[in-house]
């Protein structure tokens, strides 16, 4: 392997153990003489736990403790957090409801964790579970949060009335209702953002360990933050002070969202290695991840846009119910407000923009940040409301959006962000060339002669990523700011060890990471490791999420990386007897400037450590410097996605027949992953509008609770995306990166809604538009074509 | 209990076993073999594709017991010599994995694929083919990208044994 570059599609280095079955995932962590936890859940959406008769249970065989939450309470194991104070629009801090890692006295959803059996084998946990007798009395269910803050609607949290957690806004109200006064067209439309899982294929898992000796606390899980679980573990659910918890995320199969919260599993987990005195072991069954891993979305929105006569727009109105399930996850109040609201002037210029969140209580799932986090949700309304604006007003829905894009930056909305850069014309005239969107007419005309109905759809997306900067994000309630951590230990013979905060679970660090400091120190990038997932090593970080690794991550790298730099010249010049400010830095060779006298990375290194050419007392022996980044704006990646389709009105099937999607990420460092998390968006984002959707019955039972029932995205229902990039790079980091993990989830959802309503002719459809929706949205459209 | 006799990636394993053990349990918990995952429970997700007697079969639902006699191919035993099969370099050259979960029951799959199908695939097969593998990060994008390479050059290997 040779020095590598910015910009070079390098291969994985974390694929060779991929590929061979040597991944590390905490189902593969055994513990010397582990058992086995198994949790008994509710059966019921709502009801009050009269008794527990837990006998029977504990004197099954292989049985080693059964557990509730009374338990819990009296170890003063505290509850499960929300980590985002939201302030209601009357200035009160939200209403929530205590949320124990183990029912005290009532069960809110279907799932909800009552008891857990630990066991020598998983199978005689799941026996003994079966014998433990639960005397509810069952309580009326709220399920639908459109309806849950009726009066009469059953009551989630005696704390929440109407099971209201805030009514928050943003915006000037008063702007607004004018802007809309003067309009001479106003669009109304109602959406419904359908609720997701998140289906990392890892299921979610733990493994609690406690050594007496010590009194270690060691917890592996299931993480895409792991200080940030020790954190809360630590400091608010109380297991152990943070010196005496380690935290180890190992290899993650998976996140998007789902493995950033602190959950009831991992906790009792690790409670009860101490309690029991062996390891626990936890796994979840892909049924508990759909029943008891938050989801995601689940808005029901009414929006409406203003615009005047030559197609400008002068106002936006949004009133969002954002369904918050039965208990306040990690994040969850500031998905539908902070992450959601100030995406809400899009790529357009808007003047005046007000938004209104109710969020609300129901008997089902906690919701929290799934794949973009409250930016898909904002940019389905924004990009609904464009194409269905377009349409009615009668402008070509690619000049409808030229007409209103922000031209000039810096751009201050009127919904809190400062846009710092971006091009969003440059993407929409490549997308519009690759998709042959000239050739749109004749497609259609071809498709029409064959019996189907053909659509176009756009997305102009924009997301606010690089999250985010620790004062701005304090100052909108936030419990923690929002920097990274890097470490840089250069060894004696050269090598390097990145300790990162960041955390990978598929996004590829250990390659872009070893590849930025490869490039920068000149050394081949096997010499460079990077190490994360473990509290023990990395000394504090704030995890993976909201696209930051990058822009956040490397940027912290960056810093720690100017520091050796600085501080290996120091060393090169007494080496080389040459003044500091002499000492250039170039193609991993430190030389005086204008001689040929010169010391490679390695050797700088060497002498860093062996000391024997400088004064100890006026320069430091060794070579590690570390760095905190905080950065100072979002960042805003942007772009045009192009949906197209056809469809089967005979059957309502519907194809996605082309893909184009343009993406302005700044700088790339390996454009290779970028692609790929750009694909894997996409189909993320494909599967919400067409296929996807968890489904509560007015029981409050999860009727998609496994793979066969909610209808997981598959290699057949796509085509081969066309991708390309723009590039404004970011001026708010050292690196110029914007951020791509989430863009392809943001921007596909309503491009491929207004491809189907383009092919329909109507407007007349909601998400997951599944071939019998489309089917029954179809003969609407077959009548009126006969009727032509 | 019930004692069991198989080969796994070319050994012979024998051990006493309670019957309801699934074939995914006895390599992963007994043999220590995790490279073959459990994602679903329900045969959906082909994260636990393992070949039996040179057919892929989903692990997470078939009892070890019966597999008793047969031979048993799981990831860990397809490189040889230290080299990765073709279909794992492609999966590699290809970015066809993400979070890496998925990748054994995919290259399992993949492998069984080009033995069923042979050396020249068309997306569409591809794509029907993967119809029981789950995978959440790729889109599915560079993994029909790299069964479509590593098919090709699987025959290259076959005719590379051949002329050795």
């Amino acid at each position: 392997m040779s020095v590598a570059q910015i910009g070079q599609s390098v291969r994985r280095t974390e694929d060779q153990r991929f590929v061979t079955g040597k991944g590390r995932y905490v189902d593969d962590i055994g513990r010397p003489g582990q058992a086995h936890a198994f949790f008994l859940r509710s059966p019921h959406a709502h009801a009050r736990i009269r008794r527990i008769d837990l006998h029977e249970a504990q004197h099954a065989p292989g049985v080693v403790a059964v557990l509730t939450g009374d338990d819990l309470a009296a170890d003063k194991i505290g509850g499960l957090i929300c980590g985002w104070m939201i302030h209601s629009k009357d200035g009160s801090p939200m209403k929530a409801g205590p949320h124990p890692a183990l029912a005290q006295g009532k069960v809110r959803y279907v799932g909800d964790h009552v008891a857990v059996v630990i066991a020598e084998t998983l199978a005689e946990a799941k026996d003994a579970a079966e014998k433990i007798v639960v005397d509810y009395e069952v309580l009326p269910a709220a399920v639908d949060p459109a309806k849950t803050q009726a009066k009469g609607a059953a009551q989630v949290h005696d704390e929440a009335p109407n099971n209201t957690v805030f009514n928050w806004h943003l915006g000037d109200k008063a702007a607004t209702d004018a802007a809309f006064a003067k309009a001479s067209h106003v669009t109304t439309i109602d959406l419904v953002n359908n609720r997701l899982v998140a289906n990392a294929m890892e299921p979610r898992a733990a493994v609690g360990d406690y050594d007496s000796g010590t009194d270690n606390f060691t917890l592996y899980t299931t993480s895409q933050n792991p200080h940030v679980a020790r954190l809360v573990l630590s400091a608010f659910i109380g297991i152990a002070p943070e010196n005496k918890l380690r935290v180890i995320a190992p290899d993650v199969g998976g996140g998007f969202g789902s493995k950033i919260f602190i959950y009831a599993e991992e906790t009792v987990c690790v409670w009860a290695a101490k309690k029991v005195g062996r390891p626990v072991k936890w796994v979840a069954e892909r049924t508990e991840e759909f029943l008891a891993s938050a989801h995601g979305r689940d808005h029901v929105t009414k929006a409406e846009l203003a615009t005047d006569a030559a197609g400008k727009i002068l106002g936006l109105r949004v009133h969002t119910k954002a369904n918050l399930g039965a208990y306040l996850s990690t994040f969850s109040s500031s998905v539908p407000t902070y992450l959601y609201a100030p995406l809400l002037s899009g790529q357009y210029d808007i003047p005046a923009i007000y938004a209104e969140v109710d969020g609300v209580y129901t008997n089902t799932a906690p919701v929290d940040a799934y794949r973009g986090a409250g930016r898909p949700e904002a940019t389905f309304v924004v990009e609904r409301l464009m194409e269905v604006t377009a349409r009615q007003i009668g402008m070509d829905p690619a000049a409808f959006r030229q007409r209103n894009f922000v031209r000039s930056f810096p751009h201050q909305t009127p919904v809190i962000m400062c846009y710092d850069i971006g091009d969003y014309n440059a993407s929409l005239k490549k997308a519009l060339e690759l998709a042959d969107y000239k050739g749109l007419g004749r497609r259609k005309r071809e498709s029409a002669r064959k019996g189907l109905l053909r659509g176009l759809g756009f997305s102009a997306y924009i997301e606010a990523c690089g999250i985010a900067p620790s004062a701005a994000v304090g100052s909108l309630g936030a419990g923690v700011g929002l920097w990274e951590s890097a470490e840089v230990r250069v060894n004696p013979v050269g090598t390097v060890e990145i300790l990162t905060g960041s955390h990978a679970h598929g996004q590829g660090h250990e390659t872009t990471f070893a590849q930025l400091v490869s490039a920068r120190l000149g050394i081949p990038m096997e010499q460079v490791s990077i190490i994360h997932g473990d509290t023990d090593k990395v000394q504090m970080g704030m995890g993976t999420y909201g696209s930051r690794s990058g822009a956040v991550g490397m940027s912290a790298i960056v810093k720690a990386l100017d520091k050796v730099e600085a501080k290996a010249k120091k060393v090169a010049a007494y080496c080389l007897e040459a003044s500091e400010s002499d000492i250039e830095f170039k193609d991993g060779r430190f030389t005086v400037k204008g001689t040929d006298k010169g010391l490679s990375f390695g050797e700088v290194a060497l002498q860093a450590y062996v000391a024997h050419k400088f004064d100890g007392q006026e320069l430091e022996p060794g070579l590690k410097e570390g760095a905190f980044y905080d950065p100072k704006n979002f960042t805003f990646p942007s772009g045009v996605h192009i949906a197209e389709v056809e469809i089967d009105p005979e059957t309502g099937v519907t194809r996605v027949d082309r893909w184009t999607a343009v993406d302005d990420f700044g700088v790339l460092i390996n454009p290779l992953i970028v692609e790929g998390q750009v694909h894997g968006g996409i189909a993320q984002g494909i599967g919400q509008a067409m296929m996807e959707g968890a489904v509560y019955d007015q029981s409050g039972q999860l009727v998609t609770a496994s793979y066969m029932d909610y209808r997981m995205p598959r290699a057949e229902d796509f085509p081969l995306y066309q991708i390309a990039t723009t590039s404004t790079p970011c001026p708010s980091n050292p690196l110029g990166i914007k951020g791509c993990g989430e863009a392809g989830a943001i921007a596909s959802p309503p491009a491929l809604i207004n491809a189907i309503t383009d092919a329909l002719g109507h407007e007349d459809i909601a998400m997951p538009a599944t071939p019998q929706a489309v089917w029954k949205a179809a003969q609407k459209t077959v009548h009126k074509l006969a009727a032509e | 209990m019930t004692t069991v006799n198989l080969t796994v990636n070319g050994k012979p394993v024998a051990a006493k076993i309670d019957p309801r053990t699934l074939l995914v349990q006895f390599l992963r918990e007994n043999l220590r073999l995790t490279g073959t995952h459990v994602g679903c429970d329900t045969s959906q997700c082909g994260a636990c594709v393992v070949h039996v007697d040179g057919h892929a079969i989903k692990a997470c639902t078939t009892l070890a017991a019966s597999c008793d006699g047969a031979s048993v191919t799981t990831i860990e035993g397809l490189a040889h010599n230290g080299e990765l099969h073709p279909m794992q370099e492609a999966f590699r050259e290809h970015h066809g994995l993400q979070c890496g979960f998925c990748t054994p029951g995919m290259i399992m799959t993949a492998v069984d694929l080009v033995q069923r199908k042979g050396n020249h695939l068309e997306e569409h097969t591809i794509r029907e083919e993967l119809d029981g593998n789950i995978c959440r990060c790729t889109g599915y994008h560079n993994i029909v990208k790299a069964i479509a390479a590593g098919a090709e050059a699987m025959a290259g290997q076959v005719s590379a044994q051949a002329a050795e």
